[in-house]
């Protein structure tokens, strides 16, 4: 073959990688739903997908086992909630700060911060908390323990926070200039401007970058069951220890049998955590496909 | 209540909301390293594990984490500035490439223990690999992809149109183009992408738990097929399954652990910096 077509025939081949290279970001998604399916599914033989999504009871272990994920579900949406709350007022407020208002510099600098926030080791996050948020909450409402579902939320807040902060940031920035030049033509003040009309103009990205938080917050393991008190029963307050769906894998896997019910079950949840930031995330690249326009 | 003093409230508002976004890391820095400098020697760096964790070194965590971590990028980095190539190259903006996309905005949001899940489906059970190094570092190596991808296009992205058309003007075909007129200029932030993968995948826990860590293993793992310990299972493990484990070897993990993982990313923001600065166009 003559030197010509041997390099053509390389480049075919090459080009050939990188295509399947795009292909295959498809094919493990697809791949991670297919196998959590494959291991998961066989619990729902003996066990109906309604008792599984409303059980009131988790009891892996106990004769007969009961696999009612309810709690675990109101125990990750209580911790969410209350981590929602404070990350979302105070993860905007430094989004808006950090594009509009704070001058180079310590743009840089701060942005930096946020990023090694982000960058910390969720298992380091939930060591920290355990031992100083814990006892912090455990004395200042007199509660039995300081593991509860408020230690989650305050925990996982900050972790939120980044995602939060950077996402909406890159909106805000990308706020077209002259609708601020045109405010202040007009007379508004920097703040007026900042709020009634940079703020507003960014909100689906803003909408996206709340998204993207929570689901990081959904998705969280390793601080969340270091620091809530694992306790599966359905939560009755935030002063409360209560059990993730995430941090129920994490804990109990390594108990399990494989091939077992229980073993079936975690996958299972697994199903339910995927297909919940599926969709979040999903909804949230809409609006940020929606914010670029 | 007159606009500028509105504005200076406002202002001072937002000002404590972002400390308060921050200090986090000075807090923790600051507990981790005030605790857990005093555990820090070349003993406890350099050596195994004795008496149930309670005393020796840690070497077995470090060195399980540096073989998946290398692992992970080894298995990644090919694959994911591929896939960015194919992207920002050779895909038109149609249905697939957009599909592409949104595949890896899911990767990247599938929670870590879901990660954990699909290894010990695929590669632990299904492929039969066990609990072992190659297990886990693959399943560490599909959780970074979308961080590598997504640095990958960035860089690819923000080489100018026109250094494409003059090599393609000059009679270079469209592979010979990507490789000399593009790829060149796009690597450091392919690099900073890389050094962000490092970090991400030397701090996760969950991916591991059922993948590869071993919970006390005082040998060094010998081929790909074993378990290992790492440094973050073995900071959960000696923080809330082990009592007796004296506190500033816990701290001591920590920073360890910690050191390694903002050290990394810090390199990788100043790397980022350089080269946005440097940029000649």
């Amino acid at each position: 073959m003559n030197p010509a077509r041997l390099r053509k025939l390389k480049e075919w081949l090459i080009e050939r990688a990188i295509l399947l290279s795009g292909v295959f970001s498809v094919v493990f998604v697809v791949l991670i739903f297919l196998f959590l399916l494959r291991e998961g599914l066989s619990l729902f033989r003996g066990e109906s997908v309604l008792d599984f999504l409303f059980g009131k009871s988790w009891y892996p272990i106990s004769e007969p086992p009961r696999f009612g994920i309810l709690p675990l579900i109101l125990g990750s949406l209580l911790v969410t909630l209350g981590a929602a709350a404070i990350s979302v007022p105070i993860g905007l407020a430094a989004a808006l700060f950090i594009a509009e208002i704070a001058p180079g510099r310590l743009k840089e600098g701060l942005k930096a911060g946020i990023e090694l926030l982000a960058a910390i080791p969720s298992v380091v996050i939930g060591f920290i908390g355990m031992i100083t948020l814990g006892p912090f909450i455990k004395k200042l409402f007199a509660v039995p323990t300081g593991l509860t579902a408020l230690t989650g939320s305050v925990t996982l807040a900050f972790m939120a926070m980044p995602t939060i902060v950077s996402i909406a940031e890159d909106a805000i920035t990308a706020v077209p200039r002259q609708y601020r030049e045109a405010a202040i033509a007009m007379g508004a003040t920097k703040w007026q401007t900042t709020w009634r009309i940079v703020a507003r103009a960014a909100r689906p990205g803003m909408v996206a970058a709340v998204m993207l938080g929570i689901g990081r917050v959904i998705g969280e393991t390793m601080a969340v069951m270091m620091v809530t008190g694992n306790a599966a029963v359905i939560p009755s307050g935030m002063l409360q220890p209560v059990r993730t769906l995430t941090a129920t894998i994490a804990a109990e896997m390594g108990e399990s049998v494989q091939g077992g019910s229980h073993y079936a079950a975690l996958f299972a949840i697994g199903i339910v955590l995927f297909v919940i930031t599926f969709l979040i995330n999903g909804v949230a690249d809409l609006y940020l496909h929606r914010s670029r326009k | 209540m007159s606009p500028r003093l509105s504005q200076k409230i406002a202002f001072a508002l937002l000002f404590l909301a972002t400390l308060l976004v921050v200090l986090p890391v000075a807090v923790i820095l600051f507990i981790i390293v005030a605790k857990g400098a005093s555990a820090l020697s070349w003993d406890f760096l350099l050596t195994m594990p004795r008496d149930g964790m309670t005393a020796g070194g840690i070497l077995p965590a470090i060195l399980g984490t540096l073989y998946l971590v290398l692992g992970a990028v080894l298995f990644a980095v090919p694959l994911g500035v591929a896939a960015a190539v194919y992207l920002v190259e050779y895909s038109s903006d149609n249905r697939f490439s957009r599909l592409v996309k949104l595949a890896i905005v899911n990767l990247a949001g599938v929670p870590s223990v879901v990660y954990g899940l699909f290894g010990l489906g695929i590669f632990v059970t299904f492929f039969r690999f066990g609990a072992s190094i190659l297990s886990g570092a693959l399943t560490l190596g599909i959780m970074i992809l979308p961080v590598i991808i997504t640095s990958a296009r960035e860089a690819l992205e923000s080489v100018p149109r026109h250094f494409r058309t003059v090599s393609l003007s000059l009679g270079a075909s469209r592979w010979q183009t990507v490789r000399h007129a593009v790829l060149p200029h796009a690597l450091p932030g392919i690099m900073t992408g890389m050094i962000l993968g490092l970090g991400r995948a030397a701090g996760e826990t969950a991916p591991i738990l059922f993948t590869v860590a071993a919970f006390y293993l005082p040998r060094l793992p010998q081929s790909l097929f074993d378990q290992t310990m790492a440094l973050p299972y073995h900071l959960y493990v000696i923080s809330t399954q082990v009592p007796g484990i004296p506190e500033n070897v816990r701290y001591g993990t920590g920073l360890v652990l910690l050191a390694l993982v903002l050290l990394l990313n810090l390199a990788a923001i100043v790397l980022r910096a350089r080269f946005r600065r440097k940029k000649k166009w």
